[in-house]
C-alpha cells in the first residue's frame, strides 16, 4: 500500500497506484548514517574556512534532524555552535495544482540572517531536484547568502533539474520505479535506509 | 486533517472545530511570511482572485488585497454598487462575468445576508465571504480567534464577552460561532433592543449588565455601534449608550488583570470603547489587523492551494 | 355541447353532506342527475371514475393573475390554465395589477379577458383608491361591474378609521372585505418570520405581532362597524386563536390558509440556504404556528384554503435575498399538496370530505358564488381527482408564466385529473383543452 508510506516522503510516486511497495534492499543502518554525517561533518569544515559564516538549514521534514545531527557533529569538531534554521517549502512547490492531497503548510523558521552566509541546506533524499530548486527560491527570499551549498544522505539520482549535491552521505543508484525510505530516530524511532520496489499486488 | 475539503468559506456556522484548527494553524504559518522583509510566496503565480465589495470597506479589502500579493495571485477589484432602486447590473450577471473571466476565487462583500451563499451557489469558483448583511464576516471571526490565541495560547474555557449591537452584527455572528465551536464561553451584552431575536439560538448568555457580563473575562470585544440604530428607536442617545453599555476602564474592572480588549474597527472613540482603553496596552485592536492578513493567506491557500475534489 | 356521464365514482358534495357510489350525469352546461346505474344517453362522453374521486369544482378565492400591467408574470389566460391545471374551475383575483383594480373599467377589463379564460374568473376589487389606504374606492359601482369582494391584498389597510368606514359602508353594500393583515411598522424591512432561524440568518424578521395586532385590531372594529370580514393567509397561532374567540363571540368573519403555511415553516429558508422561492409574505411560520392553522383548519376556525398564488419571473426571483419580491406561486401545486397531507395520514382527523369544503363549497358560500355543490341543476363545474397519482413537482412544465416555488422536487400523490367547467372539459390528464 503506497497509503503506509511517510507522508513526508517527497519522491514522487510514478504511477503505480494499484502496485504494492516491497522490501528490496538496506543501505544504511544506524552505524552507517552515523558514519556520513560525520563524514559530512568533516568535508563541511574542509570545504568553509570560515566555519562562523555557516549556517545550517534542514528541509521540512526529514531534513531538519539530519541538519540537527550535523550541527551537533559540527560543534563537538569546532567547539562553536552553528546557527540552525528550518524550512517549510511547501509554498514554492511546483505541483500544488497536480496534486490531489494538499500538502500543510508549516512554519519557516530561520532565525537568523542569511546575507553573506555560506548556507548548508540538508535534505535527506536528492532525486528529482524540484525540492532543492523550490528550497533555493524560499532561502532567496530570505536574504541574499554568500553560497548555498547542498548536504543529502543519499543521492539516488534522476535528475530532472540541473543540481548536484556538495555533500552526499551515500550514491544509491536506483530505478525510478524504486522508492527511497529514509527513517530517522526523532521521527519514525529508528535509523535505516531502504529501497522499496514495486511488485504487482 | 490536511485539507479543507469544502469550496467557498460563507460562514463559521457550518465550519468544525477541526476545519477552523486547520485555518488558525495554516495562518500561524503564514504570519512568518508577514515578518519578512520580502513578504511574497510564488505559491498562487498565475491563478486569478476577484474582489468584489458592494459595500465600502477599507481595511477588510486591504487585508483581501495584501493576502493575494503576498500570494503572488493576479487579483482584480470591483466595487459594485447593490440597490434595489438602482438599477444596475445584477449579481447573476456579474456572476456569468466570472465564469467566463475564469476566476477561481470570489471574495465578496454584500449588504444583502446570504448574498455569498447565492454567489456561491451560482459559481464554480470558490467564494469567500468577506460580510453579508447581518449574517456573517467568517474572516473577521476567524482573525479574532487568531488574535486570541496568540495572546493567551488557547481558547477553550476563555471567558469572552462581546459588547454592542449583537443584533445588527455579522462580525458578532461569526464570533458567537467560532469561538464557542472552539471550547470558549461567549457572554453577550448591551442593551434588549440590540440583541437579536430568539438569541438563544446561537447558545450564548446574555447579560444585560455590563460590569457583572465582564466579570472575570479574559477577552472582551466592543462592536461599532451605527448612528443610524438610534433613529430606528433602538436606543435613546449615544451619551446614554456610552455611559451604560460603553467600554471604560470602570466598566470592565471586574475583568481578569491580563484582559485583552477588542475592537472590528473603525472605533468610535467614546461611545463604544474609551480612548483610554482603546490605546491601553491590554487592546489588541492593531494586532488583528496583521492577523488579518494572514488569516486570508491560509484561506487563499487552503481554497485555491489543492487540486479541488470532484 | 356534450353530454357527460362520469361513472362510478366516489362522490363527495360537502353541500349535501354527500360522501358515496354514484353516477354523474351533466348536460348542457348543468348536473343533470346523480345516481346509481345512470345511462348514458347516444352521442355521450363517458368518464371512468372507478378509482377517481368527484367534488364539487375547487375554487381559489385568492389568486394574484397580475393582469393588466405584470403580463410578463402572469395573465389572465395563463393563470386560468394554470388553475384548470391545478384541478380549480373558479379563480378570484386581487386587485394589485397595474392599474389597480380600483375602478369600474378594470373590473370590466379582467371579466372580459375572462371570456376567453379556461376557469371562471372572478375579479376582487380595491377597498381603496390605488390600494393607498387613503380613500375608499368606489365599491358600489365595482359590485355592480362584477367584482365580488374587496380587498387592498398585498398591503394592509392601516388607517383605522378607514378600515371601520369600510366594514361599515360595504356592510350596507352586503359586500364581503379581504383583509391582509399586517402592521407595517412592526412588519418593517422584515424578509421572514422573526425568530431563531431569522436571527441566525440575520435577516429581518417579520415578527408575529404583526399580523395578530392588526387581525385584532379589526376584530374589534367589526364588532360595531356590522358587515362581514374574510382574513387573507392567516399564519400564525395567535391570529387562529384571535379568530376561534370572535367567532365563539358570533362575528362575521372567516378565514383562509396556504398550503405553504400549513407545510413549511421558516426553517425552509435556512434548509434551501436562502432560497427566494421561500420568502412569501406573510412569512413561513415557525413549527408552532404550522400546527395551530392545522388545528384551526380542522376545527372550523379557518374556513377556506387557497393559494396565493403570486407568480414571480425569475428575473424578479433570481436575485440577493432582500431584493426578491414576495410570493409563491400555488395554483398548480395546492391541491395535490393538500392531497399529499390527506394520502401520507400526517394529518390525523383530515378527511377529503374537509378538504373539498376548504377549497370548494366554503370559498363559493363566503363570496356568494354558484358552484360549491353537486346539487342537480347546478352549473357543471367538477373536478375529478385520481388520489392514488404519484408525480413530482416540476415548475418547468406548469401552464403559470412562473416557475417560484419552494416545492419543486417534492414527490406527491394526488392530482385533479379532469376539470370541467360549465360542462366543458377544460383539462383532462394535465392537458388544457383548447375550446
Amino acid at each position: 500500500m503506497p497509503g503506509t508510506l511517510p507522508p513526508s516522503a517527497r519522491q514522487d510516486m510514478e504511477g503505480g497506484e494499484k502496485m504494492a511497495l516491497t522490501h528490496k534492499a538496506t543501505v544504511m543502518d544506524e552505524k552507517g548514517i552515523m558514519q556520513a554525517l560525520r563524514r559530512i561533518a568533516h568535508e563541511i569544515i574542509e570545504h568553509n574556512k570560515k566555519i562562523d559564516d555557516v549556517v545550517l538549514v534542514g528541509i521540512r521534514s526529514r531534513g531538519v534532524p539530519l541538519a540537527k545531527r550535523l550541527q551537533e557533529y559540527l560543534n563537538e569538531i569546532e567547539g562553536s555552535a552553528i546557527p540552525l534554521g528550518i524550512l517549510d517549502i511547501t509554498l514554492y512547490r511546483d505541483d500544488l495544482t497536480e496534486r490531489q492531497e494538499q500538502p500543510e503548510v508549516h512554519i519557516t523558521d530561520v532565525p537568523f540572517e542569511l546575507d553573506k552566509k555560506h548556507v548548508i541546506l540538508v535534505d535527506d533524499v536528492l532525486y528529482t531536484g524540484r525540492t532543492i530548486r523550490a528550497a533555493m527560491d524560499a532561502l532567496i527570499d530570505l536574504g541574499r547568502p554568500a553560497t548555498i551549498q547542498l548536504a543529502v544522505l543519499t543521492d539516488r539520482g534522476h535528475r530532472e533539474l540541473p543540481i548536484r549535491a556538495d555533500y552526499v552521505g551515500k550514491n544509491v543508484p536506483t530505478s525510478r520505479s524504486e522508492r527511497v525510505e529514509v527513517k530517522l530516530k526523532e521521527i519514525d524511532g529508528s535509523d535505516q535506509v531502504d529501497i522499496l520496489e514495486q511488485t504487482k499486488d | 486533517m490536511q485539507t479543507l475539503r469544502r469550496k467557498d468559506i460563507l460562514g463559521l456556522e457550518e465550519m468544525s472545530a477541526e476545519e477552523i484548527t486547520l485555518i488558525l494553524e495554516t495562518a500561524r504559518s503564514m504570519r512568518e511570511i508577514i515578518q519578512r522583509k520580502i513578504k511574497k510566496v510564488p505559491t498562487l503565480r498565475g491563478r486569478t482572485v476577484l474582489n468584489l465589495f458592494y459595500e465600502p470597506s477599507t481595511r477588510t479589502k486591504a487585508s483581501f488585497e495584501l493576502a493575494q500579493k503576498y500570494m503572488s495571485a493576479d487579483s482584480v477589484s470591483v466595487a459594485g454598487t447593490s440597490s434595489s432602486l438602482v438599477k444596475g447590473e445584477t449579481l447573476k450577471d456579474t456572476v456569468r462575468n466570472v465564469e467566463v473571466m475564469g476566476i477561481e476565487c470570489v471574495i465578496m462583500r454584500h449588504p444583502v445576508s446570504g448574498s455569498a451563499n447565492y454567489l456561491a451557489r451560482n459559481v464554480e469558483a470558490s467564494v469567500i465571504n468577506a460580510g453579508d448583511g447581518m449574517h456573517e464576516h467568517p474572516t473577521q471571526g476567524l482573525l479574532d480567534m487568531f488574535t486570541i490565541l496568540d495572546k493567551k495560547g488557547r481558547l477553550e474555557e476563555l471567558k469572552v464577552v462581546i459588547v454592542g449591537d449583537i443584533r445588527h452584527s455579522r462580525v458578532a455572528r461569526s464570533n458567537m460561532w467560532g469561538l464557542q465551536k472552539m471550547g470558549a464561553e461567549v457572554v453577550v451584552s448591551g442593551p434588549p433592543t440590540l440583541m437579536p431575536p430568539d438569541l438563544e439560538a446561537f447558545g450564548v448568555k446574555y447579560c444585560p449588565d455590563l460590569e457583572e457580563a465582564v466579570e472575570e473575562a479574559d477577552v472582551v470585544m466592543a462592536l461599532r455601534l451605527q448612528k443610524e440604530r438610534q433613529e430606528g428607536g433602538l436606543f435613546p442617545t449615544l451619551r446614554e449608550y456610552a455611559e451604560i453599555y460603553g467600554l471604560t476602564s470602570r466598566s470592565v474592572v471586574k475583568a481578569k488583570d491580563d484582559l485583552l480588549i477588542m475592537h472590528p474597527g473603525p472605533i468610535n472613540r467614546g461611545v463604544e470603547i474609551s480612548s483610554e482603553l482603546a490605546d491601553s496596552p491590554r487592546s489588541v485592536v492593531l494586532e488583528q489587523v496583521t492577523g488579518g492578513v494572514a488569516v486570508r493567506m491560509a484561506l487563499l491557500y487552503l481554497l485555491m492551494g489543492g487540486v479541488k475534489e470532484e | 355541447m356534450k353530454t357527460i356521464l362520469i361513472k362510478g365514482g366516489r362522490l363527495i358534495d360537502p353541500s349535501r353532506n354527500f360522501d358515496g357510489r354514484a353516477d354523474l350525469l351533466i348536460k348542457d352546461g348543468v348536473i343533470e342527475g346523480m345516481k346509481n346505474g345512470l345511462k348514458a344517453p347516444s352521442g355521450s362522453e363517458t368518464i371512468d371514475a372507478q378509482n377517481l374521486v368527484v367534488m364539487p369544482g375547487l375554487i381559489d378565492m385568492h389568486v394574484h393573475l397580475r393582469d393588466p400591467g405584470y403580463e410578463y408574470k402572469e395573465d389572465i389566460i395563463t393563470g386560468s390554465r394554470a388553475a384548470a391545471a391545478g384541478g380549480f374551475t373558479a379563480v378570484a383575483t386581487m386587485a394589485n395589477t397595474d392599474p389597480v383594480g380600483d375602478d369600474p373599467t378594470t373590473i370590466c377589463y379582467i371579466r372580459e379577458r375572462a371570456g376567453s379564460a379556461a376557469v371562471r374568473i372572478y375579479p376582487l376589487g380595491a377597498l381603496t383608491k390605488g390600494l393607498e389606504g387613503k380613500e375608499l374606492a368606489e365599491l358600489g359601482r365595482m359590485k355592480s361591474a362584477g367584482a365580488v369582494a374587496f380587498s387592498d391584498d398585498g398591503k394592509p389597510v392601516f388607517n383605522g378609521m378607514i378600515m371601520r368606514n369600510a366594514l361599515q359602508y360595504a356592510a350596507g353594500l352586503g359586500a364581503l372585505i379581504i383583509a391582509h393583515e399586517e402592521d407595517p411598522y412592526l412588519a418593517a424591512k422584515g424578509t421572514m418570520h422573526e425568530g431563531s432561524v431569522s436571527s441566525v440568518l440575520g435577516l429581518r424578521g417579520i415578527p408575529s405581532a404583526a399580523e395578530e395586532a392588526m387581525l385584532a385590531r379589526d376584530l374589534m372594529l367589526l364588532e360595531t362597524s356590522g358587515g362581514r370580514l374574510h382574513i387573507a393567509h392567516v399564519s400564525t397561532a395567535g391570529s387562529v386563536e384571535l379568530i376561534r374567540r370572535a367567532k365563539a363571540e358570533g362575528l362575521k368573519v372567516t378565514a383562509e390558509v396556504t398550503p405553504h403555511h400549513l407545510i413549511l415553516t421558516d426553517r425552509a429558508v435556512k434548509n434551501s440556504g436562502y432560497n427566494t422561492n421561500t420568502k412569501v409574505n406573510p412569512p413561513l411560520r415557525a413549527e408552532s404556528d404550522r400546527q395551530a392553522l392545522w388545528a384551526g383548519l380542522l376545527d372550523g376556525t379557518i374556513d377556506v384554503i387557497a393559494s396565493d398564488h403570486a407568480p414571480h419571473h425569475s428575473d424578479d426571483k433570481d436575485v440577493e435575498f432582500d431584493f426578491a419580491p414576495f410570493g409563491i406561486a400555488g395554483l398548480e401545486t395546492t391541491l395535490p399538496l393538500m392531497l399529499d397531507e390527506y394520502s401520507s395520514g400526517r394529518i390525523k382527523d383530515l378527511t377529503l370530505p374537509i378538504l373539498v369544503d376548504k377549497m370548494s363549497t366554503a370559498p363559493a358560500r363566503i363570496l356568494g358564488l354558484e358552484g360549491g355543490t353537486l346539487q342537480e341543476g347546478g352549473a357543471a363545474d367538477i373536478t375529478i381527482v385520481d388520489p392514488d397519482r404519484s408525480f413530482i413537482i416540476n415548475p418547468e412544465t406548469w401552464h403559470s408564466k412562473s416557475r417560484n416555488t419552494p416545492f419543486a422536487g417534492r414527490q406527491l400523490n394526488g392530482a385533479a385529473v379532469f376539470t370541467i367547467v360549465g360542462g366543458k372539459v377544460v383539462m383532462r390528464e394535465g392537458v388544457i383543452t383548447d375550446q
